[in-house]
């Protein structure tokens, strides 16, 4: 209600198509479409859903702040990489929200009000680091989060584009349109800090510590962790349960956050285990003038059964030895797709025989049939060689590889591998022979040639060394 | 008073209890590679494990260093628990090594790309105890970052094993340059007898030891890893030419 009229909040996109907006008044849009649906608008009910879609938005940030009324900021620059890096993050993000009936735009950026601005008035989705100035330009100036008389009234005297406030004097635009119009184009290209109160769920184990002088020294960040890390695992402890995921946030003294956030394979409470994870990400964290304030959050949070422990004397059989901690460490230090076990797969092509499956996946005992000898090192890509053979199907008598010429003294073969006519129209044509060669010095190659002898295959040197 | 002199058992389960809580280096024990000639040339009887082993490739394809990873392989196959191998490339076809006994559980592949990432992702794996083995292909490795590894060997008693491989030729000095460790192995292809119309037989190596930390250097030729890992001497050398030829006719009628 503005006044005594009702007055349009928001719409539809089936309402968009009709050529309603929202400021329309209800009169005039029942007069375009008779049999508009109208619903009385609920601001304290949309709040509320939105903080509970902020509180699962913690799924990708320790950072979350929501901005009523119809947006959420992420800060994601110390957990982008558990989602395989920001492109697959947004991708990531937008799939879930769709599949969960809401229409959300995201988009990432260095500065919150940068990515204000793209999420609502651009279709870019990622601004690259320090691009914001160039992003905005030519986006309306109702994207600096402006008061709509300002926007108004920046309108009235010609000026449209963000572009066009960068290019006038800062003096005279604050004294005619106050010093909103300077603070938000500041925010959003970086040179003014903004700080964010982001959200803290509730009911997740938490250790916080504040400081009375502010903390920068990297020895005494450590410190912090390993004292939060021991808070937390007690806290955990009482549950009885273990953090899948952990959260630490440093409040530095111009209230900005830096977060870091690590994953682990299994739920944990070792303080020692988790504060040295936690160490390996330090690298992130940028101290500033210092550090007020430190939280450490454990936002996923599992079971754990205890075990008893085996003496390394008795433990002789290797079968349950533990290394999820070792597969963490490495994971945190390297990347978390770095570190794996190769399963089989039961495919004809060698290339497709090998998928790589998580380090802590549990074995299945499956391997590959033992009757077939395989080199220990395959090729990526086949490499091409000139053979010369006597006889159309035999072996060949010497190839030529990397300008090296090698005499074949003995070989096995052929091994026929046809392609998966499932996968394509293409593979279903693929016919490989392969060969085992031993060349005079005894050293083992695995050729094949592309097609059967008779249609004039050429051939291929595809691995080397043999088992 | 019974309870004057504890009887011998207590006092033997305490020296027991003693001997499990001292904190020195783990007594890693020594794998033999089961062939007399072999084990009886090694000071120790056998590969020591707990220490660092350098293995090398000799022949045309060495820079892929694919029969020194078989050798490796067969190695980590006749100990128990978990391998972390250390990938610097993406070449290593893990069927290959699963035909020497190596099972696709047991091994957990870490994949870097440069030697500075190598190190220290083998010395994390040393320090987890209970590991068969850390398997890491360098090219480049200090003396310093040897004793390092070594010393972490040594106090896990975990294995550690470097297939030292290289990229351009101009590489290939640094993988000769001394380290710690306390055997240098190099293989290289050995052509393997004729085995008429049945294909290929088993491929024959010349093993090379080219250093062993109290020990003379030497050189065997073997028949490659069979499915549990065994290296093993080839009919002719163990028995003399005409007792192998004795032997292959008796096979054949």
């Amino acid at each position: 209600m503005l006044g005594q009229r009702r007055v349009i909040a928001s719409i539809d996109n089936a309402a968009a198509c009709l050529g309603i907006s929202g400021g329309m008044t209800v009169t005039h849009a029942q007069s375009l479409v008779p049999d508009l649906s109208v619903l009385n608008a609920t601001p304290e009910e949309d709040e509320a859903a939105l903080i509970r879609l902020a509180v699962w938005c913690v799924k990708y940030s320790p950072l979350v702040t929501p901005d009523p009324p119809d947006g959420i900021f992420i800060d994601v620059a110390g957990s982008a990489h558990l989602f395989q890096g920001e492109a697959a993050l947004i991708k990531d993000l937008c799939q879930r929200l769709e599949t969960q009936g809401i229409t959300a735009k995201a988009a990432l950026a260095d500065t919150p009000g940068c990515a204000w601005a793209m999420a609502r008035y651009s279709d870019a989705s990622i601004v690259s680091p320090s691009r914001c100035a160039e992003a905005i330009a030519s986006l309306p100036v109702a994207s600096l989060r402006l008061h709509p008389t300002i926007v108004s009234s920046l309108h009235d005297v010609g000026i449209e584009r963000v572009a066009h406030i960068a290019s006038k004097p800062r003096a005279g635009l604050k004294l005619r349109f106050g010093s909103e119009v300077l603070l938000r184009l500041d925010q959003a290209l970086g040179s003014a800090q903004e700080a964010l109160t982001s959200l803290v769920p509730p009911e997740v184990p938490r250790a916080e510590l504040r400081f009375a002088e502010p903390v920068g020294d990297p020895e005494d960040l450590k410190r912090i962790i390993e004292k939060l890390a021991d808070m937390l695992c007690r806290d955990l402890e009482k549950r009885g349960v273990g953090a899948r995921r952990l959260d630490l946030v440093f409040v530095r003294v111009d209230n900005i956050a830096q977060a870091a956030r690590i994953g682990l394979s299994r739920p944990y409470r070792e303080p020692k285990h988790l504060s040295k994870l936690l160490l390996e990400r330090l690298v992130v964290i940028d101290p500033g003038f210092g550090i007020e304030s430190a939280a450490l959050t454990a936002s996923w949070v599992e079971a754990v059964t205890e075990r008893q422990t085996v003496g390394r004397h008795l433990n002789n059989d290797g079968s349950d030895v533990d290394v999820s901690q070792l597969v963490d460490t490495l994971g945190v230090r390297l990347g978390q797709n770095k570190i794996f076990r190769l399963a089989p797969v039961e495919s004809a092509l060698p290339e497709r025989a090998v998928k790589r499956v998580s380090a802590l996946h549990p074995g299945k005992g499956a391997a590959w049939p033992t009757n077939l000898p395989r080199p220990a090192r395959l090729f990526e890509y086949p490499e091409k060689v000139d053979a010369v053979a006597e006889l159309p199907d035999h072996p060949p008598r010497l190839f030529i590889w990397r300008n090296v010429r090698h005499r074949i003294a003995k070989a096995d073969g052929p091994e026929r591998i046809h392609g998966e006519w499932w996968v394509s129209e293409k593979e279903a044509q693929l016919v490989r022979d392969y060969y085992r060669v031993e060349t005079a010095d005894g050293s083992r190659f695995w050729l094949f040639r592309d097609a059967p002898a008779e249609q004039g295959g050429t051939w291929w040197l595809h691995g080397v060394g043999e088992a | 008073m019974a309870l004057a002199s504890p009887p011998i058992a207590v006092a033997d389960l305490r020296r027991l209890l003693e001997r499990m809580e001292s904190h020195g280096p783990a007594e890693a024990g020594v794998l033999p590679f089961g062939i007399s000639e072999v084990d009886g040339h090694l000071p120790e009887n056998g590969l020591q494990r707990g220490h660092l082993h350098e293995v090398v490739e000799g022949g045309p394809a060495s820079s892929y260093a694919a029969l020194a990873s078989l050798f490796t392989a067969g190695i980590l196959a006749r100990l128990p628990g978990p391998v972390l191998w250390c990938l610097r490339g993406r070449d290593l076809f893990a069927p290959a090594l699963a035909r020497t006994g190596l099972h696709p559980d047991r091994v957990i592949y870490c994949e870097t790309w440069k030697d500075r990432d190598v190190l220290p992702a083998m010395e994390e794996g040393l320090r987890c105890k209970g590991l068969a083995g850390v398997v890491g292909e360098v090219t480049k490795l200090s003396l310093t970052a040897s004793r390092r590894l070594q010393l972490c060997a040594a106090e896990t008693g975990v294995t550690a094993l470097l297939i030292r491989r290289w990229r351009s030729l101009n590489e290939k000095p640094l993988t000769e340059e001394p380290s710690a460790a306390a055997t240098r192995w190099c293989i290289s292809p050995h052509p393997s007898p004729d085995a008429g119309f049945d294909g290929l037989q088993r491929q024959h190596w010349k093993v090379d030891l080219l250093r062993a930390r109290g020990g003379e250097p030497r050189s065997w030729i073997v028949e490659a890893c069979d499915a549990t890992g065994h290296l093993a001497l080839p009919a002719e050398v163990a028995l003399g030419q005409d007792t192998a030829d004795f032997a292959r006719r008796a096979a054949v009628g």
